[in-house]
């Protein structure tokens, strides 16, 4: 079943034609030995006839049209799988590149993988303690959940992330099982090595697998990291029964490639010449993240994504946002003043947090207090907007202090130590601390019984 | 006869040598794993054809064969509850037979089970009997009594009728004499072909109004039965939200929820919850009322396209028994992106933004299958369409938006700006409409409040000249303003805060009967024009807002259920009793 053809007709960008091909089928893996070069891999993008359009993953320099040779492997690209894969790094491809030898499989995947069928998932509940403020109190993070950073370059989401990662904790259960996948898809060799310092810091590398694409690899194999990344991460959850987080960092340099291929393609493109389907393309990484009911496991996913611009609604950023599960967003000015973590609330959103916060979860007190610092701080926006105009001096009293709420926010409920790990019930007495710098009758999101119980209105003494 | 083979594969598009005997929008069955596709072209003898599954594995020259048949979705008992994917394959049953994953080349019977229905035949032999005709009907849930009619086009008469009792929906129940030597064997199952709309006597106007029990719908932008809207919004601005509280609290038969491209997880939250949720009216699960269609993002792309059609063919099968039916499509973007896909892939000239022209025309066939009907059976029902629409960038002037626009009489424009502010439900009150108004004020009028439409209007000539005061406070701030304005401007809080906003999350305030939307901008009024008689007589607005009824309003809307509106005309006598010792 293995044929070598011979007759490459034609080579562009990352596409080869060949001609005189017989039962080659949609998506299948291609083997292609390149005189003197060794082998590369590549899978069919599209047949008709007898003619095969292949997808090189490792670029096509130095194939000619007369050098190299072709065989089809009959199946999709796969990758194998067992436990040992914990504590190992893959090439962009699957490939161990760690000089520790070939993984035994158990078993092996296809890296396309099928659809959850929606009857079998389980609605995620459980939440994620960060230990960060902005994050539990305001965009909790679900277990099960896709929740995205959405930065750019410069600001500091590698270190959020890698916080994240170091303080995540499930308060409720005791984690025995739990492990990390990491995708690195066109980053610098500096931003992944600053991950694997961290995991090392944080005593965690034997429970994690790293794919590696790094930003001087064939851009082409970048469609394949994050597939091989989620299908090992389906294996560990599902199969393994273990609690995975997945980190894909960068997905923009993933979309990139995507543009690439297509336009080398001749494809039509939609909006800034990526292609039509890209929706469908991130859907099928983002939607791997989830839940199934009967098995312990899960994947949560944590895609990082450099917002071309700071343009949130750039088509990478805004499909993403359609997708996921709501967004952290970061935010330049909030860097520039020193904030750390820079994530700006107002945009940023988890939309599983509504069911899995409250009595029960975390406290009665959760929803009303988040709601209510959001529309405050919202407030705060219009605010600055007026005192800009109008000078500071001549602000209304109730308006006063919300700029003063609005600094002592940042600095205090958004701004947190890069090891600092609060628990919620801080995070949330942070906030009714923070509150209280506003009357009573300004807080018009919560109840009467929660204010009683929980708001205490700060003695001040400059407005009085 | 020739041999169908596939010529070539490019994502969902598969082109068919030998085709030369499929009609257009045929169902055929692609290679050896029997893939479901629809012919969407014929060029001589090569077919183009649309998988509705993935095409990963096919390869060149596996065998097309044909049914002979349009794609078409089953009708019968069953459906209520049920949830199927975007071709109405039941994904309970498909979950049974591959697990957790949904593999390629599933094939699912409508009802694996043969579940047994207990069925009331109505008709005896010799009766003469004719399309849409109402012959018999099952309890399909203790919400909904399923009626089984004769399938358009069939008339005759009945020769044989089985003894009551229980059936599948595979058991032949009534024998009809259809014309000479030609007996029509019925069945509780029909089929239906998914891009023809099922036929009916007339269209009606719309001329009752779909409660919602959300303020800012039933009060300032009512959609009448029968009626289109549009929820457009970015992402994050609570489109599905809105679409889940219209599909849990509003007063119509029977909900289609189609989840079009849409997460995994929002379809499996409704499957979740919805059980366990109580209709208002019957007290029953509201689960007894729905069906879900569920095409999730990651779900092959050409069964999105199918899935609109098939839900709102399913509620056609309803409305013919007289039933109103509210279709939920979350979101129509993703639908349309489905078409351009297609369209790239079959390499067509592209319209707006790669949309392909045919993009409107395809919209308008869609929304237009809505309305309120006089059907077949002679019974009336309707179709109310509410499609969410995701825009690119959260820019309305995409063309799915626009081209939407001009097919729907409601507009709930969801706004981000209101959304970072966590006011929700965020349709801004400004740049939303509802055409149905006119042909809906007098129902308000008789069945609700005479006043209804009135303090309406009054309560939205506020927000407006509070918005303008708005932008002039931006500039200068809110204390050199005169005292009147000062009121406006605190008015205009408490209606967006106590009035607009609405809890989905609140026990008492995520769903509100229209007396209680009528009291609460009764007492709105009330207290603004007590006010304004106030200032005019030169007493300060600091000291009517410190009475602190402003909030007490506000708040009213948790602290005063459905039941207890005498509590409204409490406050009144409180307020004006308070308000006279300002003097």
């Amino acid at each position: 079943m293995s044929i070598e053809y011979l007759g490459i007709k034609n080579i562009n960008g990352p596409l080869l034609v060949v001609q005189g091909v017989k039962g080659a089928s949609f998506e299948e893996l291609v083997e292609i030995a390149v005189e003197g070069e060794g082998t590369r891999l590549g899978r069919v993008m599209d047949i008709s006839d007898d003619t095969a359009v292949i997808q090189v993953f490792e670029g096509t320099s130095d194939i000619s049209l007369k050098n190299s040779r072709v065989r089809f492997l009959g199946h999709p690209l796969e990758i194998p799988l067992s436990e040992e894969i914990l504590g190992r790094v893959f090439d962009g491809l699957g490939r161990p590149i760690d000089g520790l030898g070939k993984v035994y499989p158990d078993v092996k995947r296809d890296i396309n993988g099928d659809p959850i069928n929606p009857v079998s998932r389980k609605y995620p509940r459980d939440y994620i303690e960060t230990g960060i403020s902005a994050i539990d109190g305001l965009t909790t993070l679900i277990r099960g959940q896709k929740l995205p950073l959405f930065s750019g370059s410069g600001l500091p989401h590698n270190e959020l992330a890698a916080q994240i990662v170091r303080q995540a904790k499930l308060p409720r259960h005791e984690d025995t099982k739990f492990a990390i996948v990491f995708a690195a898809m066109g980053v610098k060799y500096d931003v992944a090595e600053y991950f694997r310092q961290s995991f090392i810091q944080g005593g965690v590398l034997q429970r994690v697998v790293m794919f590696m694409n790094l930003a001087n690899d064939p851009p082409v194999e970048r469609i394949v990291t994050p597939r091989c990344a989620l299908t090992a991460a389906e294996y560990l959850a599902f199969e393994l029964g273990m609690h995975i987080l997945v980190i894909l960092t960068d997905m923009t340099a993933y979309c990139e490639a995507l543009r690439e291929i297509s336009s080398s393609k001749g494809e039509i493109p939609s909006r800034k010449g990526f292609p039509g389907y890209m929706y469908s393309d991130l859907a099928s990484i983002y939607e791997r993240a989830g839940m199934i009911e009967g098995r312990e496991g899960s994947i949560t996913q944590i895609p990082i994504l450099t917002v071309p611009n700071d343009d949130i609604t750039h088509p990478i950023p805004d499909l993403t946002g359609y997708i996921t599960e709501g967004q952290i967003v970061l935010d330049r000015d909030l860097n520039q003043r020193g904030v750390y973590p820079p994530i700006i609330i107002l945009p940023s959103l988890s939309r599983l947090m509504k069911d899995s916060i409250g009595e029960g979860f975390t406290r009665e007190d959760h929803a009303p207090c988040a709601t209510q610092l959001f529309s405050a701080y919202a407030r705060v926006h219009d605010v600055r907007a007026l005192a800009s105009v109008i000078g500071e001096d001549e602000l209304s009293k109730t308006d006063k202090l919300y700029m003063e709420f609005g600094k002592a926010f940042e600095k205090e409920f958004i701004s947190q130590g890069a090891n600092e790990d609060r628990t919620i019930e801080y995070t949330l007495n942070l906030g009714w601390k923070l509150l209280g710098i506003l009357p009573r009758e300004e807080l018009d999101r919560v109840d009467n019984a929660i204010l009683d119980k929980y708001y205490k209105e700060r003695g001040h003494t400059s407005a009085e | 006869m020739e041999e169908s083979v596939i010529l070539r594969v490019s994502g969902p598009v598969v082109k068919v040598r030998g085709a030369s005997s499929f009609k257009m929008h045929e169902t055929v069955m692609v290679g050896s794993k029997k893939l479901i596709g629809e012919v969407i072209g014929l060029d001589n003898d090569i077919a183009t054809v649309q998988v509705y599954e993935v095409t990963t594995g096919l390869t060149a020259g596996e065998p097309v064969a044909p049914t002979g048949k349009p794609l078409s979705v089953w009708l019968g008992p069953g459906i209520i509850g049920n949830i199927f994917d975007g071709i109405e394959r039941p994904l309970k049953a498909v979950e049974k037979k591959t697990g957790a994953f949904i593999p390629r080349g599933v094939s699912t019977e409508f009802d694996e089970e043969g579940r047994k229905w207990k069925v009331e035949i109505f008709v005896k032999p010799g009766d003469k009997v004719c399309q849409g005709m109402v012959v018999a009907q099952t309890r399909e849930t203790p919400l909904i009594m399923h009626k089984i009619m004769v399938p358009p086009g069939i008339e005759g008469i009945v020769s044989e009728v089985m003894p009551e009792g229980e059936y599948t929906v595979y058991d032949t129940i009534i024998r009809i004499s259809a014309g000479p030597n030609r007996t029509f064997e019925m069945k509780m199952l029909q089929e239906w072909p998914v891009r023809k709309a099922r036929p009916s006597l007339e269209r009606l106007a719309v001329n009752e109004p779909l409660i919602t029990g959300q303020r800012i719908i039933d009060t300032f932008f009512p959609i009448g039965k029968g009626g289109t809207a549009a929820i457009p919004g970015s992402f994050g601005t609570g489109k599905t939200m809105t679409q889940h509280q219209l599909a849990k609290w509003s007063d119509a038969d029977i909900i289609v929820y189609i989840g079009c491209g849409e997460r995994g997880n929002e379809m499996t939250e409704v499957l979740e919850d919805f059980p366990k949720l109580m209709d208002p009216k019957s007290g029953r699960p509201l689960m007894e009322r729905t069906v879900l269609i569920a095409n999730t993002s990651n779900m092959p792309v050409a069964a999105r396209e199918a899935s609109i059609y098939t839900g709102i063919t399913l509620a056609e099968y309803y409305r013919d028994m007289g039933y109103n039916i509210a279709i939920m499509a979350d979101s129509t973007s993703r639908w349309a992106e489905a078409l351009r896909e297609i369209s790239g892939r079959l390499e067509e000239m592209p319209a707006e933004e790669g949309f392909p022209a045919y993009l409107s025309s395809r919209l308008s066939e869609f929304y237009e299958r809505a309305g309120r009907f006089k059907t077949l059976g002679n019974s009336i029902g309707s179709i109310t369409v509410i499609g969410a629409v995701s825009p690119q960038g959260g820019d309305f002037s995409e063309p799915v938006t626009q081209n939407t626009k001009r097919f729907i009489r409601c507009f709930w424009a969801l706004d981000r700006q209101l959304a970072y502010a966590r006011h929700y439900p965020a349709i801004h009150w400004l740049l939303s409409y509802s055409e149905y108004m006119e042909a809906l004020s007098g129902w308000y009028e008789d069945k609700v409040n005479p006043l209804f439409m009135k303090h309406r209007s009054e309560l939205l000539k506020i927000l407006q000249e509070e918005s303008k005061l708005l932008e002039i406070v931006k500039l200068v701030g809110s204390d050199i303003l005169p005292d009147e304005q000062k009121l406006t401007l605190e008015t205009g809080r408490t209606i967006r805060l106590g009035f607009l906003q609405q809890a989905a999350f609140h026990p008492v305030d995520t769903y509100v009967s229209l007396e209680k939307q009528f009291y609460m901008m009764d007492i709105i009024l009330f207290l603004h024009k007590e006010a304004y008689e106030l200032i005019r007589k030169g007493i300060p607005a600091s000291h009517v807002k410190e009475t602190g009824y402003f909030e007490d309003i506000i708040k009213a809307k948790y602290t005063v259920s459905n039941e207890e509106l005498h509590i409204f005309q409490e406050m009144k006598a409180r307020f004006r009793e308070g308000l006279e010792k300002l003097k």
